[in-house]
């Protein structure tokens, strides 16, 4: 239903922020963010607004944990 | 499909434009020619082997990153013209203009045509124009026609897929349609997007004296590769099988579809070609594109199938298999 | 692409099919309520690398899909008023109405234009201060908070030419009502990613609680869902129906506060129609007195009769699961995709239309 990519924050204007996915630029609005973004950020932009700052810990649990299925495999 | 409007489906070059042809023009127009559903017609007229093709021009805007409607205008035709195997030799130009077009405008179209043509080796040798009221149409439309001359022993058709043949692809796809799509007005974005509009007969004239085991050759404009890859399954009554991870995207073309949420796979490409060739033939001719310009992301993207004819499948990225359906209407950014 | 690519790799994706395979024993029917992940089940090929016994279904789908006839028909009747630009996204241009489509009211010289985002629908409105801009509010909770702030900020401006016409869905009502309506043959959802980024994984709650069914809020990419659908697994396996999340870069238990405020500050819930669903209570939006002058239909009268869902449409026991499309009597007799009916149908990666297009 809902269609949103992470894209990396640039730049940080009063509103709103440039953010970037692979080349492609776009300024989105922040009125709905969980919580201010800084630059170098990523965060889920979905129609025009970033909707949510990803949380990088989190990223890295669930990166973690494949690297532990991966871990399974090869002591097996 | 029941319409009593045309929609701008219509002529997205995808199923609606497909049922239009076959249920509403084919019937009225039936003969050897058309019924091929090839880019041009291919003729023998005192003893040469002719190739005729038209194309009208819509695209909006007019210029755009990449080229303008005038340069596409020409390399569209010369490139429907190359996909029989033929050298493209003339042209013909027809103008409907918008009464209050501007001159300067005109002149800038029409120098970028010159410029196509004698870049493709092309002379365009007749032309008409007309002027519309305002309204009547926007801004300018182009309309060529083109002949071009086909080496007796060449023999390309979109019905002459075999099993077993390698698809080879000259290049990124979805480059002119992704362009397009964000100069729209509320789908714009900051990012380095360019048409890939160029004339691809030099390409194909280098192709064919590499190889005689050509059997298909198509750019995949409007409906994009997988409209493409269908349309030469239903011609050929083959199957074919593509490999994801093999066909290339721009990652700013890719980056832009994610966002509008749109399959790069069915976007326009206006300097590509796809070719169905013999297998042992398929790596000289991807060395002998590399070389070319217009060829340099060359790669074998799959291979031509005898199972299941008429359907395109894919081998996607994390191995699982899926098919690959005509488009169905413009592609439209989606929130969903 | 950082936060995608990851999440792409076919290693592992084929170590993540290893593990559902070894925990696959019986028969499975996961249910897919977002229709995102929809779409990239269908264009990842998820279906073919799992073990037969797990069924993927998709469910209510998307918000424009759900948006029910009436609704189109209202958008329609906007398109035809004089001077009145129809600003929408672009899913919903070619979802029918009773009798025609926006596409089909484009053709006929409506002035409709897709936009990528509400903001984009104010600078029409901007820049076009004679005429009346309206933007196709749909959307389920995550779209909606975008559209409260477009509507906040026209009225701070003063853009007395910008309207919406609210058809906004939310989701826990439906799920509520697809698992209320009787039997029922679902072990387990794959719960909205981006809905849950908004309303937060609490929400599935009550469906978890109530009907004893496990639910997993999931990411987009391929490795996403089949992580999810493992983690599904493992709590039938265990007989659990507990709500996880696997999405948890992007989603909490609590949600987006600041979205959710905007959100009820802007709307309120009402009583909304679904394609296919009925009517369900409490699982749409309207304006909220401050805000109403910003809806159109102060404007203009768009009432337009009341239609009903066709009585044979079999949708609602396809959402369930206990139909499958060729048990419908529409189905590729009267109902195709060029001609749909229900949501099943109209979205294009929907059950039906799935079928029509891949079962010969």
């Amino acid at each position: 239903m809902c269609l949103a990519v992470p894209m990396q924050v640039l730049e940080l204007k009063e509103n709103t922020a440039v953010v970037d996915l692979g080349g492609t630029r776009r300024a989105v609005r922040l009125d709905v963010i969980d919580r201010p973004p800084t630059v170098g950020d990523y965060v889920i932009v979905h129609a025009g607004f970033a909707i949510h700052c990803i949380d990088e810990e989190e990223a890295k649990i669930t990166l973690q944990y494949f690297e532990e299925i991966f871990a399974d495999e090869t002591s097996r | 499909m029941k319409h009593d409007r045309i929609l701008l489906d219509h002529g997205s070059g995808g199923r609606a434009s497909h049922d239009l042809i076959t249920s509403l023009f084919l019937p009225q127009f039936d003969n050897e020619f058309l019924r091929e559903m090839n880019d041009s017609a291919v003729m023998a007229i005192g003893g040469t082997k002719l190739a005729f093709s038209t194309d009208s021009y819509v695209v909006d805007p007019i210029f755009f990153p990449g080229g303008d409607i005038g340069s596409l205008a020409i390399h569209g035709t010369v490139n429907d013209l190359a996909m029989r195997g033929a050298r493209p030799l003339y042209l013909s130009v027809g103008f409907i203009i918008e009464e209050g077009f501007p001159m300067a405008d005109l002149k800038v179209i029409a120098g970028s045509m010159k410029n196509a043509a004698a870049r493709a080796g092309v002379v365009i040798a007749t032309g008409d124009t007309k002027v519309v009221p305002k309204g009547a149409t926007d801004k300018v439309f182009i309309n060529t026609a083109g002949i071009g001359i086909i080496d007796p022993d060449v023999n390309i058709s979109g019905q002459n897929a075999r099993p077993g043949d390698k698809i080879i692809l000259s290049g990124t796809i979805a480059d002119h349609g992704i362009t397009i799509l964000t100069c729209r007005e509320g789908l714009q974005f900051d990012a380095p997007l360019k048409s890939d509009s160029a004339p691809l007969n030099t390409l194909v004239a280098e192709m064919l004296a590499t190889s005689q085991k050509i059997n298909v050759l198509r750019d995949p404009t409007r409906g994009g590769l997988a409209t493409s890859l269908n349309e030469i399954a239903g011609q050929s009554r083959v199957g074919i099988r593509v490999h994801e991870e093999t066909i290339p995207v721009r990652p700013e073309v890719q980056a832009a579809c994610e966002l509008l949420g749109i399959d790069p796979l069915y976007l326009a490409n206006e300097g590509k070609l796809i070719a169905c060739a013999a297998a042992q033939d398929a790596g000289k001719l991807i060395d002998i594109m590399h070389k070319n310009p217009y060829g340099q992301g060359a790669c074998i993207i799959g291979e031509v199938i005898s199972d299941h004819p008429g359907k395109v499948f894919m081998k996607t990225i994390i191995g699982g298999n899926r098919i690959v359906d005509m488009l169905t209407g413009e592609p439209l950014p989606r929130i969903c | 692409m950082k936060h995608l690519d990851e999440y792409r790799d076919p290693h592992l994706a084929g170590k993540l099919i290893d593990k559902i395979k070894a925990l696959s024993h019986r028969p499975v029917r996961l249910m897919e309520v977002c229709g995102t992940h929809t779409v990239s089940i269908f264009r990842s090929g998820i279906r073919s690398l799992l073990p037969p016994d797990i069924t993927l279904l998709s469910g209510p789908g998307c918000p424009v899909c759900v948006t029910a006839t009436e609704e189109i028909d209202k958008f329609i009747k906007l398109g035809r008023q004089k001077d009145t630009i129809v600003a929408t996204f672009g899913d919903l241009v070619r979802v029918p109405g009773s009798s025609s489509s926006l596409q089909k009211e484009r053709a006929d010289g409506a002035d409709i234009r897709v936009v990528y985002s509400t903001f984009d629908a104010l600078d029409i409105a901007r820049r076009n201060p004679s005429r009346t801009v309206v933007f196709l509010a749909v959307g389920f909770e995550t779209t909606a908070p975008t559209i409260a702030a477009a509507v906040k900020e026209a009225k701070k401006e003063g853009i007395d030419n910008f309207y919406i016409i609210p058809a906004h869905k939310i989701i826990p009502p439906a799920m509520e009502a697809l698992l209320a309506g009787g039997e029922l043959a679902i072990d387990g959802f794959i719960c909205p990613g981006h809905v849950s980024v908004i309303i937060g994984a609490d929400a599935y709650r009550p469906v978890a609680d109530k009907y004893h069914i496990p639910c997993v809020v999931a990411g987009f990419e391929p490795v996403d869902i089949l992580q999810t659908i493992y983690m599904l697994l493992s709590q039938i396996e265990e007989g659990k129906a507990a709500v996880d999340i696997q999405y948890r870069r992007a989603v909490n238990f609590t949600g987006n506060e600041k979205a959710l405020a905007l959100l009820s500050e802007v709307f309120k819930t009402c009583d909304a129609p679904w394609r296919g669903l009925g009517t369900i209570p409490d699982s749409g939006l309207r304006l909220k007195d401050n805000y109403r002058a910003l809806d159109i239909e102060t404007k203009f009268d768009l009432t337009v009769p009341r239609t009903q869902d066709h009585p044979g449409c079999s949708c609602g026991d396809i959402l369930r699961g206990v139909k499958t499309p060729l048990d419908c009597v529409l189905y590729r007799k009267v109902c195709t995709p060029s001609n749909p009916y229900g949501p099943c149908m109209v979205s294009t990666e929907g059950t039906c239309a799935a079928y029509y297009k891949y079962h010969d």
